[in-house]
């Protein structure tokens, strides 16, 4: 360990950032089970129309126009700019399903302006549905994975700790996009998996670290040990997760309507990520009750005990 | 001191340059251009129509280039977007129904380039504006024409055996048969066997009752027939559309996914691929008066069906069909010479010529009709008996006879159709009689149409968001490891071109809106190994050790961890390529391909540079920047 560098008293702070953490998990959960997730188009079905304009265009008329038109349940927003409008209409009986893109269209055109048409999504509810369990099993089979490579990779305590620690991630971004009801479709779900996989990076790296610096020491006090490992990796930690905040910054600025979710989901995810890897693993560690005695070659007591 | 292989250099020497060399061709733009090509598939577009081409230009005083075959078609280079539309219509008009001209976009990538096979990355349609459609095929309807068909085998094979039964009923993908006795029961076992292999035969206990259940091994055969059918005609559609590089491919078990790049008018592809009509020709019953037509009670051995041009007028026709639909071999649109009316001139195939010659021989001064059938499948609303709403297709079959014509003389292989409304309606019908027609209903089930402008955005919005990003990340570099940044730099430009060139050199990557995060993203996590590895260089240095030591332990070390921490980056990965469609595909596969070229880059790439720099030399560095 170096002299040189000051040290950060991380373990200080630990039982009530844990007290936060579990709040914060328990509260997402709630949230997740109770308001659910603001699906989008992908996982519900429905049409999404963009429109452009070469004017602003008056979203409370064209609201109006098209609920005179009976499309009283359509979702009206701005996407991206004043002339650019985004009506999303969840399935409708009546019409021919494949055409009601083309008739928002048409209910819309000349009423609040010269319009163009940028953009029509339709999903049938039955894809929807499909997509939404496929995704479900993409998000469990992820976890599941993961959990068996850190299996491979760890024992006992530390396995648990990192896995710990990547649902902690996980469940927060989930309940973030909850609770500010930010529409959640492929593009996210493509975020919350590339999550998974940083968040589990960053968790072993440390781990790997404090797992070293334990079998590599005379000192036994596991709070100097932990502490030493998450300061000597901090650096690394907080330089990844820089760089990679950068550019997802970038992409919420200039990469357009359907990067914003996708970089919102992976700016919260990896700022909880970061967080986590320092405190939530470690913690656990500790709760756990790790020692020195965890790192020593196991002697083989099964055969001694034999009569 | 350990000195650093000569064998990385050259390997990476040449993975950069191999990879660079397949990345250049995305440097050249796309110009605009029109696509001619013929409508009869496969034939190639004659010399002569590429004169008319390029005189047509010329007239129009559009500046455009030499021309050249691409596959079977005539690609001819134009100056700008305005000349494209216009030059479609030109051609287009000059050259009639027998040639299909399209609007596309002509790589400029140089010959030598395309002499080695290089060529930009596929765009995906988010990129590039078009239609995308995902279609249902109807299976249930398919399974239940064929099992109507298997009961009438199994009846006629009870009757071929004199053998007396009650009933042979359609039970799902069950047929059943009912028998008066036991003993017809047994006697009808061998020859129900023989006639339909397809089926297992079982006996319900104690009852005269046969039930032959479809074997799985068959129904997937019928499924796949049908897709694949289906895949075939639609494929032929979208020929006939006139869209360049468009994609027709079986997803799953029983769905099409039809992708029109560049297409706008999404109404009329829609109309083009959902529509399966067929045409019959059949004789008019004209013994029965037009008041036992108006009865709507049609006499035995024949249908009523309304008259379209005449007020639906009910005409009787024979039940038996003199030809149908599929035994079209082409159609075309034209004008009747006389009175100026659209029709369709119908070839036949030698059955359908044989069969017409026969019946029109003996039935001259007849009428005969041309029955028109269409399907169109909406989608319809119930609620289930959880009181859940779903969706489901429902199928709706329009019969009506198109025109009737007195048989002046015996017809062959050639004739026409008359009494079409007009020459839109006679190109369409034209079209799909050409194109052939569907085995099964198909339902759209997803759809998505992207504006060209929203695709030049995206493309925009990427581009920028990439270079910003690369930005900051190369600045932050160089500050924070100054000598080591700019190596860390270089690698991260390494990489860049690598996932260009990978991704141009696989053949069905296509890059998305979500592929550019995926690259974007790379960025920022590729430099986590030099991170890792200058981190640890760092405090090995701290920890008293000599540079070259430092450097070596630093590689050393980090390099499980870098490994680790890709892993599980690519199992996720794998995991989405498998889970997404589409777009989140081209982001999977750009996540993937970024993270092994950035492992390849940062590690060896690096080293590479940092022994160039510090290990020549007889004497070993005494400082290192870092």
């Amino acid at each position: 360990m170096s002299g040189s560098k000051k040290m950060i008293n991380f373990m200080g702070a630990r039982k009530v950032l844990g007290i936060m953490s579990i709040c914060l998990v328990i509260g997402s959960i709630i949230l997740l089970a109770t308001r659910g997730l603001n699906l989008g188009l992908d996982f519900t079905g429905g049409t999404n129309v963009v429109v452009e304009s070469s004017t602003d265009i008056d979203i409370a008329k064209a609201r109006q126009t098209l609920e005179q038109a009976g499309f009283e349940d359509a979702v009206v927003q701005q996407y991206g700019s004043s002339r650019d409008l985004s009506i999303r209409v969840p399935p409708q009986e009546g019409i021919e399903a494949d055409q009601v893109g083309q008739r928002v269209f048409q209910t819309l055109e000349g009423k609040v302006g010269e319009l163009q048409l940028k953009q029509v999504e339709f999903v049938g509810p039955q894809v929807g549905d499909e997509l939404r369990d496929q995704s479900g099993l993409a998000l469990l089979m992820a976890l599941g994975l993961m959990l068996v490579y850190v299996w491979f990779r760890f024992t006992n305590k530390f396995g648990i700790a990192t896995v710990a620690a990547l649902l902690h991630d996980v469940i927060i971004v989930l309940g973030l996009f909850s609770l500010l009801r930010w529409p959640f479709d492929l593009t996210v779900l493509a975020a919350v998996l590339a999550l998974i996989g940083y968040s589990l990076n960053d968790s072993i790296v440390v781990a790997d670290r404090i797992r070293e610096n334990f079998r590599n020491t005379r000192e036994t006090d596991p709070h100097v040990i932990v502490n030493g490992a998450i300061n000597e990796t901090l650096t690394r930690t907080i330089n990844t997760s820089f760089t990679t905040m950068l550019v997802l910054v970038a992409l919420f600025f200039f990469g357009g309507e359907v990067m914003r979710a996708f970089s919102e989901a992976l700016l919260v995810g990896i700022f909880v990520g970061t967080y986590s890897s320092i405190y939530v693993v470690a913690n656990l560690l500790f709760t756990l009750g790790v020692s020195k005695e965890d790192f020593l070659i196991p002697e083989k007591e099964e055969i001694d005990e034999m009569p | 001191m350990t000195r650093y292989p000569r064998w990385k250099f050259f390997l990476l020497l040449a993975v950069l340059l191999g990879c660079g060399l397949y990345a250049l061709p995305n440097i050249f733009p796309d110009v605009p251009a029109v696509q001619i090509s013929a409508n009869a598939a496969g034939e190639e577009v004659p010399a002569s129509v590429r004169r008319q081409v390029a005189e047509t230009l010329d007239q129009a005083g559009m500046e455009h280039g030499p021309g050249e075959t691409v596959n079977t078609s005539w690609l001819v280079r134009l100056d700008s977007t305005n000349d494209q539309l216009r030059a479609r219509q030109l051609i287009s008009d000059r050259l009639g129904d027998d040639y299909v001209v399209a609007l596309n976009l002509a790589p400029t990538t140089p010959q030598w380039l395309r002499a080695v096979g290089a060529s930009p990355m596929n765009l995906g349609l988010d990129l590039r504006g078009g239609v995308h459609f995902l279609l249902q095929v109807d299976m249930e309807t398919v399974i239940g024409q064929r099992m109507e068909a298997w009961s009438g085998q199994a009846k006629m094979a009870l009757r071929d055996e004199g053998i007396r039964y009650r009933d042979v009923a359609i039970d799902g993908r069950k047929l059943v048969a009912t028998f008066d006795d036991q003993v017809a029961a047994d006697a009808a076992r061998a020859p129900l066997r023989k006639a339909l292999p397809e089926f297992t035969l079982n006996q319900a206990e104690e009852t005269p009752r046969l039930t032959l259940t479809l074997n799985a091994s068959t129904l997937e055969e019928l499924q796949d027939y049908a897709v694949e059918q289906n895949r075939t005609a639609l494929n032929n559609r979208v020929n006939e559309l006139g869209v360049a590089e468009a994609v027709v491919q079986r997803q799953g078990a029983d769905r099409i996914v039809v992708q029109l790049p560049g297409v706008q008018d999404a109404s009329q592809a829609r109309r083009i691929l959902g529509r399966t009509a067929t045409l019959e020709f059949r004789l008019v019953a004209d013994q029965y008066s037009a008041q036992r037509a108006a009865t709507g009670i049609a006499p035995p051995g024949t249908e009523i069906f309304p008259f379209r041009d005449q007020n639906n007028r009910p005409v009787i026709l024979e039940k038996s069909k003199i030809a149908t639909g599929d035994q079209v071999t082409n159609a075309q649109m034209g004008f009747d010479q006389q009175s100026g009316t659209p029709q369709v001139n119908v070839e036949l195939d030698s059955t359908g010529a044989r069969s017409m010659q026969r019946v029109t021989s003996k039935n001259v001064g007849n009428p005969m009709a041309v029955l028109f059938i269409e399907t169109k499948t909406d989608m319809k609303t119930v609620e289930d008996e959880n009181g859940e709403r779903r969706q489901v297709p429902e199928s709706t079959t329009d019969r009506y006879v198109i025109n009737v014509a007195t048989i002046q003389d015996t017809l062959g292989s050639r004739f026409r159709i008359t009494g079409l409304d007009s020459p839109a309606e006679a190109s369409e019908l034209a079209l799909l009689l050409r194109a052939g027609s569907l085995a099964a209903p198909v339902t759209i089930v997803e759809e998505r149409t992207i504006g060209p402008s929203l695709g030049r955005e995206n493309i925009e919005a990427g581009l920028k968001s990439m270079v910003l990003g690369m930005a900051l990340v190369l600045v932050f570099m160089l500050l924070w490891y100054k000598v080591f940044g700019i190596f860390a730099n270089i690698a991260l430009l390494g990489n860049l071109v690598i996932i260009v060139g990978v991704m141009s050199l696989i053949p069905g990557a296509t890059l998305t809106l979500p592929g550019i995060a995926g690259i974007v993203l790379t960025v920022g996590m590729a430099v986590d190994a030099n991170v890792l590895i200058y981190e640890r260089i760092r405090e090995e240095l701290r920890n008293g050790r000599r540079p070259r030591e430092a450097i070596d332990e630093g590689y050393n070390r980090a390099f499980t961890t870098i490994l680790d921490a890709n892993i599980t980056t690519m199992i996720v990965a794998v995991i989405l390529f498998s889970a997404g469609t589409g777009s989140v595909q081209g982001f999977a596969v750009t996540l993937f391909i970024g993270i092994l070229s950035s492992m390849f880059t940062a590690i060896i790439g690096t080293r590479a540079l940092v022994e160039m720099t510090y290990g020549r030399g007889a004497r070993a560095p005494s400082k290192l920047s870092i």
